[in-house]
């Protein structure tokens, strides 16, 4: 039996929860022997050469781009997981979701007190650039997501019990402290 | 207004614990809390003005900009909806020419909306300048903002008094008392003072085993046991304080209403005797704003039993000091919550307390404090003058004595009764001559939506448990949108915003609750709005946040094919619009709106 196929990505994110998957340390060592790897920044594969069985997201939605990879994550994975308080809730971007999206570029662009010499008041519009949506959204708004990884971000250990438990059918345990975060 | 606020802060002691009458006082006098006033009663009381602005924020009475000079709160309650408040706002809108919220350009009328005001049996209704107007339509409406434009006085667009002591000169109210039913405790018989010569010719520890021996349990709702709550008063050591719950803000219930229109002196004698079982020196009995037009009858009442010596210093001789003075609330319904109360009685914010400690032990002012409910103490007066074995005949095991219900909604003769626990729904409906009905809504939003398959159960507090609050529903109600739409928006109202998960769970549950009437809502969101109701219930410090999602839960249980007719059978669907979301962005730095697939 081929082993089962994960793909990651980080949408509107930090790479934190990527970061907190490498934190299972020398388990990764075991979690290659179980999955193999396909669209991820952890093999560097760009484009789905495979369909998945898994599909590890982190990160909300903030422009089309995003929109576009989650929703290639859905058409090419069998379970797709929301991991961390990003993907789950907008988390940190999502700040801006009360302030308009005009004020907000005005502010990097135009009026914020970093900004360079900008005199004529451009702002990027090439339509190569993605475009940057209303409000950060969080998963689960665009795609039906399957399962929720939260934290900030989820501790190593829940997301490799939780890959484990997908992987092997066993039962996921998950201890109190693993999903208290106060 | 300097002069006026200091001396209306002298008034109450200078002190912050009487916060809450400075407050209202000050807006009943200059019809809004300016924020110079906020900063001049900081400074006077020594507290600072986020202390100041912290109460005044809190209840929904207190404003910021003047209210008009005519301000009116219209009931916006499910039985006020059942009865036509719709049209009786679009009347006061088109008469006006304001909408609801506002207040019009000279300052003459302000429209607000407000919970259920305890005149259910009376719909619509409507508190102008705190006084009571009942059944309202079109007509009646036209007439009294034709009145206001005629600058006459709120107490002479009343023209009828109710009957009892609504027609009392202190009252001069046009509520009716509707008893339909009184029955032996509450309001039967009753002669004022038989039960404070009883209870003190009786030692204080045999009054609380005597009210201990009835099994009387608390009225409010929580079914507490009275008598035990007495003595774990009395075991504790300090000044102790009597305090009565008449905050009844559950939408629905209006018995207190009536027992203290009909019985105040008996609400009081009740107080004064747990003061003698308690040694205790002071009580308070929190009123809610919303009858604040009793307030002077039931000062009137208390002189009367001063003077009658069964209040104040050395009652009937015996050494014993005790008196009453009454706590307006200013509109929070989380403040009948007991904890919640302590602090709105103490001037603060009503945000329930952790427990323990319960206010047996530290309650108000953290001495050790009882809170019971108004029909709790006119029963503990019975049981004193008639005993405990008495009372313990009438009920069922569990819950003994007799309940003042307050039924109101699809029936033919709303109001109150006094009935024995024990009675089924059928009966029930039966004495109130409902007819076709579809639910009955038990204990108000925070009880249990009952479907007729379930008409024979009892109501009693080891069954169908209720402070009194009984809403009769007519099948031609639209259950969902009438009724479980309108709890759910008096919870988000209501939450006090302590617990994360009650401020907000109940405004997720009330757009939830919304998208199935708007037929957008899927059948996985009937099970997701249960198990959130579950996080709700078990992660909320207070009763409001434990049952605020009862609306939801018990009708999807009860009624579930109601909802499955409006939700779509679809296991997901996103209702994200791309046109939209890219809309603002792309006009701003000026592209045109395409996504390149």
């Amino acid at each position: 039996m081929s082993k089962p196929i994960v793909a990651t990505a980080s949408l509107a994110g930090c790479f934190g929860c990527h970061m907190s998957l490498l934190d299972i340390d020398d388990r990764i060592l075991k979690l290659i022997e179980l999955v193999e790897f396909n669209k991820s920044p952890i093999d560097d594969i760009k484009t789905f050469t495979k369909h998945c069985d898994i599909g590890l997201i982190e990160g909300g939605v903030c422009n089309t781009e995003n929109l576009h990879v989650l929703k290639d994550f859905r058409n090419n994975c069998k379970i797709l997981i929301s991991v961390g308080e990003c993907a789950i809730m907008g988390g940190l971007p999502a700040m801006r979701n009360g302030i308009s999206v005009r004020e907000c570029l005005e502010e990097a662009y135009i009026n914020g007190v970093t900004v360079g010499e900008n005199k004529k008041k451009i702002m990027p519009n090439d339509e190569e650039i993605p475009i940057i949506t209303d409000k950060v959204y969080p998963l689960h708004e665009i795609v039906k997501i399957d399962y929720y990884l939260p934290g900030c971000p989820p501790r190593a250990d829940l997301l490799w019990q939780a890959v484990v438990a997908l992987v092997t059918g066993d039962e996921l345990n998950i201890p109190y402290e693993l999903i208290k975060f106060d | 207004m300097k002069e006026k606020i200091i001396s209306i802060i002298e008034t109450y002691g200078k002190t912050p614990e009487r916060l809450m009458d400075i407050l209202i006082s000050v807006q009943e006098e200059f019809r809004c809390v300016s924020e110079e006033a906020v900063s001049l009663i900081a400074s006077e009381l020594g507290i600072s003005e986020a202390d100041v602005n912290q109460t005044k924020t809190f209840y929904h009475f207190f404003t910021t900009n003047p209210v008009g000079k005519y301000s009116v709160y219209l009931n916006n309650s499910a039985v006020s909806g059942m009865m036509g408040v719709a049209e009786v706002a679009d009347e006061f809108e088109k008469q006006a020419g304001i909408n609801f919220g506002q207040t019009s350009p000279d300052g003459l009328i302000s429209l607000h909306y407000t919970p259920c005001i305890g005149m259910n049996d009376q719909e619509p209704a409507a508190l102008i300048n705190s006084l009571v107007f009942t059944e309202l339509n079109r007509e009646k409406v036209r007439k009294i903002v034709a009145d206001m434009r005629d600058g006459k006085t709120v107490e002479s667009m009343v023209d009828e008094y109710g009957d009892g002591n609504n027609a009392h000169p202190l009252l001069k109210a046009m509520v009716k008392n509707n008893i339909r039913k009184p029955g032996p405790v509450c309001l039967g018989e009753y002669e004022v003072g038989k039960g404070i010569n009883k209870a003190m010719s009786m030692e204080p520890k045999a009054v609380i085993e005597e009210v201990k021996s009835s099994n009387l349990r608390g009225r409010g709702g929580a079914g507490f046991p009275a008598g035990l709550k007495w003595q774990f008063c009395a075991q504790e050591k300090g000044d102790r304080y009597v305090l009565c719950n008449a905050d009844e803000g559950e939408p629905g219930t209006f018995k207190d209403r009536v027992l203290l229109t009909e019985r105040a002196p008996m609400v009081f004698e009740g107080m004064i005797i747990a003061g003698w079982a308690l040694d205790a020196k002071e009580g308070i009995i929190y009123l809610r704003y919303e009858y604040r037009y009793m307030l002077e009858f039931l000062n009137s009442v208390l002189d009367d039993l001063r003077n009658k010596n069964l209040l104040g210093k050395n009652i009937l001789g015996k050494g014993f000091d005790f008196d009453i003075r009454i706590q307006l609330g200013a509109g929070a319904y989380v403040c009948g919550e007991e904890s919640a109360l302590v602090e709105s009685a103490e001037g603060k914010r009503g945000e329930p307390r952790n427990r323990p400690p319960f206010p047996v032990q530290k309650g108000y002012l953290d001495k050790p404090s009882i809170i019971n409910n108004v029909e709790t103490f006119c029963s503990a007066v019975k049981i004193v003058e008639n005993g405990g074995k008495w009372y313990k005949e009438m009920g069922t095991e569990e819950s003994t004595g007799t309940k003042l219900l307050s039924i109101s909604g699809d029936c033919k003769k709303p109001g109150v009764y006094e009935v024995e626990w024990g009675m089924t729904i059928k009966e029930m409906l039966d004495m109130v001559e409902a007819k076709t009905t579809q639910a009955v809504q038990v204990a108000g939003p925070s009880g249990t939506c009952v479907p007729p398959s379930q008409f024979d159960r009892q109501i009693a507090i080891e069954d169908l448990n209720t402070g009194g609050s009984m809403i009769v529903i007519g099948e031609d109600r639209d259950l969902i949108k009438d009724v479980v739409l309108n709890f759910m928006e008096f919870f988000e109202d209501e939450s006090c915003g302590s617990c994360i998960t009650c401020r907000s769970f109940n405004m997720i549950l009330r757009k939830q609750v919304q998208r199935v009437v708007d037929g957008k809502a899927i059948k996985p969101d009937l099970d997701n709005m249960l198990e959130w109701g579950k996080i709700m219930q078990n992660t909320s410090r207070c009763g409001l946040g434990q049952t605020a999602a009862n609306p939801i839960a018990t009708t999807i249980t009860n009624f579930r094919d109601l909802y499955e007719l409006r939700v779509k059978d679809v296991e997901f669907q996103s209702d994200f619009d791309l046109e939209k979301a890219i809309a603002e962005s792309c006009e701003a730095v000026g592209r045109p709106p395409h996504v390149h697939e």
